[in-house]
C-alpha cells in the first residue's frame, strides 16, 4: 500500500471509463482482456506498469481483501463466534481462538464479556475464501475494541489517500487537533479525542478533495487555519499512537 | 379535428430532421444516498436512476452463491404523464424492468460479486415518449458511477415509421400517431443488440433501415454517456 503510494507522483495517471481501451499487454486489477487488447472496466485512474495495465477505481463498495485492517461493528454472536459488520456485501466472522488469548469456558461464560453486539472494533481480514466468507482476527498487535469516539464513512478507495505517504496525512491531523485516529481499509475512520469536530471535517474534506495536488499542504493550511480549532490542553504525547493502545487495553482480557 | 401533418418537406413537428435525435443531456452522481445515480433527458423525457448496492440479497433464497444477481425497477411517475398515472406497478412498468435487467446485464461482471444483489431504480419523471431508452441510457451511467465492474456501457435509442418517412427518436406525438415504433438497446463495443421490441407491421428491407438508423442514434447517445462520465470525474480531479 505504502509503494503505491510513493509511486503515485511518478507514473501518469489517466482517468477512464468502462471500456476505454488501455492497449496491449497484460491485464491487472480493474481491467479486462478481450481480443489481445486490455480495456477499463471501471471508472478509475489507469496506470501502465510496464505492460501490466491496472485500473485504480474511484468509487464502489468495500470488497474484502486478506490482510486488510477494518473497522467493524459486532453484530451477533453464534455459539462461538462473532458476527461483525465490515461495511461491505459480506459479513465477517471471528472466532473465540481468533479473538481471545486465554483458555475460555463456553458453558461458564458469557461472551459479551469480550464483545457485545454494537461494540465496535479494528480487525484484520484473515481470510477470505471463494464464496465470500470472511474471516476475521484480532491477533495482530494494532487490532483492539475501539470506544466511544465516532465513526466517519468515506469512499473506501479514498482510504489511502487518509493515510498518506507513510501515515504522514493522519499524523498530521491527529497532532493538530489532539485525537486518535483509526483508518480502516472498508471506508471507515473512528475519531475520537479533543477535537473530534475539527478532525471529521478534516477527513471528510480529504474524502471530497482527494485528487488535488498537494493535498497534505492543502490540510496543513486548512487545520492551521480553522476558526473550529482550540489550542490543545496539553502537547500531544506518544500515548495517543494507536500501537501504545494494545498494552493499555490488553489488561481487560486477563 | 383537423389533420396534422406531421413531415413536412423532411422537417419534423418539433423541428428535427429525419434522423436527429432531440436535444440530450446527461449528468451523472445526482442522488446522495445512492451507490451510484444518473439523470438522463431526451427531449422533454426524462429519467433518473439509482444504484444501491452490490448488496446483501434479501429475499435471502434469491441469492446466486457463484454471482450477483441484477434487478430493476423501472417506474413512471404520477406526475409524468398528461394523465396522472396510478402509482405502484402495472403490466407496463413489470415488462420493461425485465427488459431493461435482459439488456444491461451482458455487460456486467456479475461474478466478481457473488452472493449480493444490484439494485436499479429508474424513474421516470417526465415521459414523452422512449422512456425505456432513457431509463436504461440513465440506468447505465448509474451503474458506471456506483463502480460496479462493466465491460462497456450500454446506449439505446428508438427509430420508427411516421407518415411512411422513417425517423429517429420517435416523440410525442409521432409515438402516438405513427406508424411504427422500435426501440432497441445497443452494446457498442461488440455491436451487439441487448433488447429490441417493436411495434407495427413493416417489409423486411424497411425493417433493416430502421434498425441501422437505431443504431446509429445509439452511437450518438453512447458519445454522450461517455462526456457525461468523463466530465463527472474531470471535475473531482482538477479541483
Amino acid at each position: 500500500m505504502e509503494e503505491n503510494i510513493q509511486q503515485e507522483e511518478k507514473v501518469q495517471r489517466k482517468l477512464v471509463i468502462p471500456g476505454d481501451l488501455l492497449g496491449e499487454g497484460r491485464s491487472g486489477h480493474g481491467t479486462y482482456f478481450e481480443n489481445g487488447k486490455v480495456f477499463s472496466r471501471s471508472v478509475g485512474l489507469a496506470e501502465d506498469r510496464g505492460g501490466l495495465h491496472i485500473v485504480i477505481p474511484l468509487g464502489g463498495v468495500y470488497s474484502p481483501k486478506k490482510g486488510d485492517g477494518v473497522i467493524g461493528r459486532i453484530e451477533e454472536i453464534i455459539f462461538s463466534k462473532w458476527i461483525v459488520g465490515i461495511n461491505s456485501p459480506y459479513q465477517g466472522a471471528m472466532t473465540l481462538s481468533d479473538a481471545v488469548e486465554e483458555f475460555v469456558d463456553l458453558t461458564k461464560t458469557d461472551l459479551t464479556k469480550y464483545f457485545e453486539p454494537g461494540d465496535l472494533i479494528f480487525a484484520e481480514i484473515s481470510a477470505v475464501s471463494k464464496s465470500k466468507q470472511i474471516n476475521l482476527s484480532m491477533k495482530s498487535r494494532k487490532c483492539r475494541k475501539l470506544r466511544g469516539g465516532r465513526l466517519i464513512k468515506v469512499v473506501p478507495s479514498k482510504v489511502p489517500r487518509i493515510i498518506g505517504r507513510s501515515g504522514s496525512m493522519v499524523e498530521l491531523i491527529k497532532n493538530t487537533t489532539g485525537t486518535q485516529i483509526v483508518v480502516g481499509q472498508n471506508g471507515l475512520v473512528w475519531v475520537k479525542g479533543e477535537n473530534e469536530d475539527l478532525a471529521t471535517e478534516a477527513i471528510l474534506l480529504i474524502d471530497e478533495k482527494s485528487h488535488i495536488k498537494g493535498l497534505t499542504e492543502f490540510m496543513k493550511d486548512f487545520l492551521e487555519k480553522s476558526p473550529k480549532r482550540t489550542p490543545l490542553k496539553q502537547p500531544i504525547v506518544e500515548e495517543h499512537e494507536s500501537e501504545e493502545f494494545d498494552s493499555e487495553e490488553s489488561d481487560e482480557f486477563n | 379535428m383537423e389533420d396534422i401533418k406531421l413531415i413536412k418537406s423532411g422537417i419534423r413537428l418539433d423541428g428535427r430532421k429525419l434522423d436527429e435525435t432531440r436535444p440530450i443531456e446527461a449528468k451523472v452522481g445526482i442522488l446522495k444516498r445512492a451507490n451510484g445515480s444518473a439523470y438522463f433527458r431526451i427531449g422533454n423525457t426524462i429519467a433518473i436512476a439509482g444504484v444501491m448496492g452490490p448488496r446483501r440479497v434479501y429475499p435471502k433464497h434469491m441469492e446466486q452463491a457463484d454471482r450477483a444477481i441484477l434487478r430493476t425497477d423501472y417506474r413512471m411517475a404520477p406526475f409524468s404523464t398528461t394523465d396522472r398515472s396510478r402509482p405502484g406497478p402495472n403490466r407496463r412498468s413489470t415488462e420493461i424492468s425485465m427488459v431493461t435487467r435482459k439488456a444491461i446485464e451482458p455487460v456486467l461482471f456479475l461474478e466478481e460479486f457473488p452472493k449480493t444483489s444490484i439494485d436499479v431504480f429508474i424513474e421516470i419523471i417526465q415521459a414523452d415518449a422512449s422512456t425505456r431508452c432513457a431509463g436504461i441510457n440513465a440506468a447505465a451511467l448509474a451503474l458506471a458511477d456506483a463502480g460496479i465492474p462493466m465491460r462497456d456501457l450500454v446506449s439505446s435509442c428508438s427509430a420508427g415509421i411516421v407518415e411512411n418517412h422513417v425517423v429517429l427518436d420517435v416523440a410525442g406525438k409521432e409515438d402516438m400517431e405513427g406508424e411504427l415504433d422500435l426501440p432497441i438497446a445497443f452494446y457498442p463495443k461488440k455491436k451487439q443488440i441487448t433488447l429490441l421490441q417493436m411495434d407495427g407491421i413493416v417489409p423486411p428491407e424497411q425493417f433493416k433501415k430502421i434498425l441501422h438508423l437505431a443504431i446509429k442514434g445509439c452511437e450518438k447517445i453512447y458519445e454522450e454517456q461517455k462526456k457525461a462520465l468523463r466530465a463527472r470525474y474531470q471535475i473531482e480531479l482538477a479541483e
